[in-house]
């Protein structure tokens, strides 16, 4: 049996933890401004620790990508625009322990030999952005950040940077756009941001997750993450229960734990329900169903059953859940938020939400079906970024498992479903 | 230019002091518009004027990039911007009914301000609350687990001046200029409000601790 290894949110508890005296002493941050920095960067490497933002790339990797000793600034950027519909473990994390997060960012500057630094947060949680700039203002109080760190003869200056409120800017080119003052859009790849990035200089831009994680394997060592975890995907993550579960909230465990597990944690499925569908990693990933209860929670499995671990946002909806409404509204998202630069995404999504409105109504045809498989078809793949392709996931995924239920809907002209009946207060 | 000297005086201190700390100066844009919001309670055009000015852009280049951002207000937002989060989790969970309820008690639709400017109102995304379902945020602050009468109870305390707290955040709630001024990167003090973690974020944890789970020992430490 999996159990759950607290590492990141082990203090949440403690009414001090977003402080100085409630985190601890940086002592993983002074330790690493003693070692060669190539070091840190193969500890990383040694620990299997991958992006956890969703993609999962190799974050040791990706911090040997930027180039050295080529005269140019390096920069660290942390995306902490947390956006994705489901996540919701980079903010609580934030809030109660921003501390990890500025002692990583110390640790990874160190490594890529960067000296200034940005946490690009989303604009909509001020509190959240309250408490990031206070540990920041702290940690310059402290000396561990700003000149001579540790009288290592280091210096990073760090920039908590608020965002104004749009996805894309989670893809990380998009990000730097807007970071440089810009439109959020994506830009073309390559130049990879290792190469150029912000400012057109060498760049690594990290989840929030993943740099908070750094200190753990600098102070306790890359084999003592690597114990954690399946042998591809290593190490502990937040996963987000959210939906119809008895006790939706952040369970920090090893990767590799299944949803079956993981519900008996959380105390099942609300009484007198069951499941019916889940994302295993946010709106983006394909959705699952009862089926895949015992899928194991990492980046190989859940990619071999045809969908992405993605961000662990486990999105739960039971049995009085329409599927067809579900889809329509992370289909009106992906065309709220698509950012207007390629055709594919910025038409296709536009098409299949009046598409869906019409299915949803119960008005459509079973020939819709096969327009907004190939409107998907037409998006996933041939889109700039990969907010296009997500689009498409809850799309195929959905008239995959639940055609049925399309096909319901404009049999009986109307939503099958009582929306009532799936609200927090509705009776079963 | 139609700000008074003074107001004008202590924007540009403000602009001068977030410019700092940009490597290029056009980086400070997204904060700058937040700041001109916190005067003006949106973008207006003498903010954008503003912007283009202390960064020395064509005003088209200012408007190009706020409108882009939905938090960019292009009419005034009330003094409280109330949101309800109707992406599909929070939708399904009643996030779709508190909208129906709220807009019809309040009067007004999305992105509307009531005629007294108190309030305004917007349909959210979703803002990485999911475990709180039914989301709803006033200023950018959360309101977590609302039901459509406590809603309607917020809307109706927060318009008749009572103090009204959230539930992730400081003692009591700031208005829209303010919050602007902190997203502008100026701080209010307040950080040390509110608990660290509540409710389902502390979840896990509590588990953990009851079945006495942990992280494994450090290397070498057995």
């Amino acid at each position: 049996m999996t159990t759950l290894t607290p590492v990141l949110t082990e203090n949440w508890d403690k009414p001090d933890s977003f402080t100085l005296d409630g985190y601890g002493d940086y002592s993983a941050a002074r330790k690493a401004l003693g070692m060669d920095p190539d070091a840190i960067i193969q500890a990383v490497k040694d620990s299997g620790l991958r992006g956890r933002g969703g993609a999962g790339f190799p974050t040791g990797m990706k911090w040997g990508f930027i180039p050295q000793g080529d005269g140019k600034p390096h920069y660290l950027v942390v995306n902490a625009d947390e956006s994705e519909p489901g996540t919701c473990k980079d903010i609580p994390l934030m809030m109660a322990n921003p501390h990890a997060l500025v002692e990583g960012v110390i640790i990874t500057s160190y490594a890529i030999r960067a000296n200034h630094a940005f946490i690009y947060v989303r604009g909509e949680v001020l509190h959240v952005i309250r408490r990031l700039r206070a540990a920041v203002q702290e940690a310059y109080e402290k000396g561990y950040l700003g000149s001579d760190i540790f009288g290592s003869g280091y210096d990073l200056e760090l920039v908590v940077h608020s965002g104004a409120g749009a996805y894309i800017c989670g893809e990380e080119t998009a990000l730097l756009d807007s970071l440089e003052g810009y439109r959020g859009q994506p830009r073309l790849k390559p130049p990879f941001p290792a190469v150029a990035g912000l400012y057109a200089c060498p760049t690594v831009i990290n989840n929030v997750e993943s740099v908070a994680s750094v200190p753990s394997i600098v102070a306790n060592g890359a084999a003592w993450f690597a114990s954690m975890g399946t042998e591809k995907s290593k190490g502990f993550g937040i996963f987000s229960l959210s939906g119809h579960v008895t006790r939706p909230g952040q369970y920090e465990a090893p990767l590799g734990i299944t949803l079956r597990e993981l519900l008996d944690m959380a105390g099942g499925i609300r009484e007198g329900h069951r499941l019916k569908f889940w994302t295993p990693g946010g709106s983006s990933t394909p959705i699952f169903t009862e089926e895949h209860l015992d899928v194991p929670l990492d980046f190989e499995s859940v990619g071999a059953k045809g969908s992405m671990l993605g961000t662990r946002a486990l999105q739960i909806f039971d049995e009085t859940t329409c599927v067809v409404r579900a889809v329509l509204r992370w289909t009106e998202f992906y065309a709220h938020e698509s950012c207007g630069k390629c055709t594919p995404c910025r038409e296709g999504t536009y098409w299949l939400k009046q598409v869906l409105k019409r299915l949803e109504k119960g008005q459509g045809t079973e020939e819709d079906l096969s327009t907004i498989t190939d409107i998907a078809d037409n998006i996933l793949g041939r889109s700039f970024c990969a907010l296009g392709d997500g689009a498409t996931s809850p799309i195929h995924s959905s008239v995959k498992h639940f055609r049925d239920e399309y096909l319901k809907h404009f049999e009986i002209g109307g939503c099958p479903f009582d929306p009532a009946a799936s609200t927090v207060w509705g009776k079963a | 230019m139609t700000y008074a000297p003074e107001v004008r005086e202590r924007l540009e201190r403000d602009a001068k002091e977030i410019i700092g700390r940009y490597p290029k100066s056009r980086s400070a844009l997204l904060p700058l518009l937040h700041l001109v919001q916190s005067e003006d309670g949106y973008v207006s055009d003498d903010g954008q004027e503003f912007c283009a000015e202390m960064l020395g852009l064509t005003k088209a280049e200012v408007v190009g990039v706020s409108t882009f951002y939905t938090m960019y207000k292009r009419k005034p937002a009330g003094q409280y911007h109330v949101g309800v989060c109707i992406n599909t989790l929070c939708a399904v969970m009643g996030g779709d009914q508190i909208w129906e309820e709220l807009t019809e008690h309040v009067g007004v639709g999305h992105d509307e301000t009531t005629a007294d400017g108190k309030i305004s109102l917007e349909r959210l995304e979703c803002n990485a609350a999911c475990d709180f379902a039914p989301v709803m945020m006033v200023n950018w602050e959360f309101f977590d687990n609302q039901t459509p009468a406590s809603a309607k109870q917020l809307v109706d305390d927060l318009r008749d001046g009572k103090d009204v707290a959230p539930t992730r955040g400081p003692k009591k709630l700031c208005t829209f200029k303010e919050a602007s001024r902190v997203l502008a990167g100026m701080s209010d003090g307040l950080a040390g409000d509110g608990p660290s973690a509540a409710g389902p974020s502390l979840e896990g944890l509590r588990l953990a601790k009851e079945k006495g789970w942990s992280k494994p020992p450090r290397e070498g430490a057995e």
